[in-house]
């Protein structure tokens, strides 16, 4: 699956989609293929407020568990209820299945992500080939 | 994308190239390059409740037991009574040390009154059959090692006769639970089938010539007879999950060398009153002390998360009593089950005690085990 080039990313494999101060959060493709089918999301409650590459949540496949890190600070504005009875539309649509909006106390942390380019070559490196 | 190749400490199955070309997830299990997925886990956990699987498991070992003396050797290294089996018959057994701990879990075949064949878990093969060849060694019989000389494949779920009754003549209707015969299968001559496996499902392992061209071969045309039913390759992660719901132990999780047989809850298994064997004088001395302080019980999370293996299990004073040996997902059950060890006065079935899972104690219930049981054939 491609990876929106409007995106930006995570070491530990969030993606955000910036828009000015807001924020959408999810996990890429390659965290939700490595995870595998996903059962379950732990996601903050709308107004906690998230610090950059601080744990907000989880989410668990059937095998493991793995923390979701925060790619910005801020305070949550939304989260997607959705996922809660189909976490598996994380599979499904990992670059769609958003886990929450934020509304981003310093939009220029943005610019600190990988871009594109740069996470689909930290993904192969992660990968191996 | 194409998958990374394996270090070469890794040990292989000889269908290792299958599984990659089939686009498995592989993982280090026991020091072994196997398939934890393929299409996905809860799909293939699936397929084996309500159709049919195929499992690779050939890294399991086989030992052989020769010689008039194997009955006693086998008596003398394992805890059930193998004096009570027929030629074509299986059990559950299991190695213990001195105190009654676990050396591994075993199934025992009788071959014949000389000849038994000893499966046992990957990751301790090496130290296996070393304790068998030592300890068999005042005995009148011989341990072989035969696990590299088959490869071994699991059919599991309630089409599984049905698959594999299309690749043999042998009517395996005449198969009991448990029992085995060798037959044509796939046209090769003299291959075991048993009527076992780790799913909790009805099923057939099979122990075919461990050279790759026959083992595709095998592979492949098992995976097309069984596509009629939904067949699917299954992982590892499926049988985990899939002997976590039927709550059978897994060496190294429910069963180790620090835990005995009361503990574990697998009593049945071990006949005391068969006479002396490695492991008995231990359990005595457990029942002559006033029995296991520690029992296995099966919980069912019912708040919201989910038991991994090792999180700790807290009295409803949040004491820490207890951890988790195995716990996840079920997928066929649709809830979050999980067997834990536990004082023996709190295993108590019905009764209520927390989770700590990552920092939370979340609620569970002591439920009884196996979480699931296959349905009653009516043939």
């Amino acid at each position: 699956m491609a990876y929106p080039a409007q995106y930006r990313y995570t070491r530990e494999h969030e993606w955000i989609q910036v828009d000015g101060s807001h924020g959408t959060v999810g996990i890429t493709d390659y965290a939700q293929e490595s995870l595998g089918d996903i059962v379950f999301v732990e996601s903050p409650k709308v107004g906690d407020k998230l610090e950059k590459g601080k744990v907000f949540g989880s989410v668990e496949s059937v095998k493991a568990v793995s923390d979701l890190y925060a790619p910005v600070s801020g305070t949550v504005t939304a989260v997607n209820e959705e996922l809660a009875n189909t976490p598996e539309k994380i599979n499904t649509d990992a670059h769609a299945a958003w886990i929450l909006k934020i509304e981003l106390s310093d939009p220029s942390e943005a610019d600190t992500l990988l871009d594109t380019a740069a996470y689909e070559a930290f993904v192969k490196e992660e990968t191996g080939h | 994308m194409s998958t990374p190749a394996a270090p070469t400490a890794l040990r292989k199955t000889a269908l290792n190239d299958m599984h990659r070309n089939m686009r498995a997830k592989m993982v280090d299990f026991g020091g072994w390059d196997m398939p934890v997925e393929y299409s996905g886990l809860i799909a293939e956990h699936l397929a084996v409740r309500t159709g049919v699987g195929l499992f690779d498991v050939s890294h399991m070992g086989d030992i052989q037991l020769r010689g008039p003396g194997s009955l006693d050797a086998v008596q003398h290294i394992c805890m059930n009574d193998a004096s009570r089996l027929e030629v074509g018959q299986a059990h559950y057994s299991a190695m213990l040390y001195p105190q009654g701990t676990f050396v591994d879990d075993v199934i025992v075949h009788k071959f014949s009154d000389n000849d038994y064949l000893i499966v046992i878990n990957a990751g301790t093969r090496e130290k296996d059959f070393q304790w068998i060849r030592s300890h068999a060694q005042p005995f009148h019989c011989h341990a072989n090692d035969f696990s590299d000389y088959y490869t071994q494949l699991a059919i599991q779920g309630p089409r599984a006769a049905e698959t594999l009754q299309k690749l043999t003549a042998t009517d395996l209707s005449t198969i009991r639970n448990y029992r085995f015969t060798w037959g044509t299968v796939c046209g090769l001559a003299n291959t075991l089938i048993a009527r076992t496996g780790y799913t909790g499902e009805d099923g057939f392992e099979i122990y075919v010539p461990s050279d790759t061209p026959t083992s595709e071969r095998v592979w492949n045309e098992v995976l097309e007879a069984g596509r009629e039913f939904g067949i699917l390759p299954c992982g590892l992660g499926a049988r985990n999950t899939l002997r976590l719901e039927s709550a059978m132990a897994l060496y190294g999780h429910e069963i180790s060398e620090e835990i005995n047989v009361f503990e574990a809850g697998l009593d049945r298994y071990c006949k005391l009153e068969k006479g002396d064997f490695v492991g008995s004088e231990g359990l005595f001395k457990v029942q002559s002390e006033g029995g296991p302080k520690r029992k296995l019980v099966g919980l069912e999370v019912i708040e919201r998360g989910i038991a991994r293996d090792g999180y700790p299990v807290l009295d409803l004073d949040k004491n820490p009593v207890g951890y988790i040996t195995s716990g996840s997902p079920a997928p066929f059950l649709k809830k979050n089950i999980a067997l834990a060890y536990v004082p023996v006065e709190l295993a108590v079935s019905g009764s209520e005690l927390y989770v700590e899972i990552r920092n939370n104690p979340v609620k569970a219930q002591i439920v009884p085990t196996p979480f699931y049981r296959r349905p009653q054939k009516q043939s």
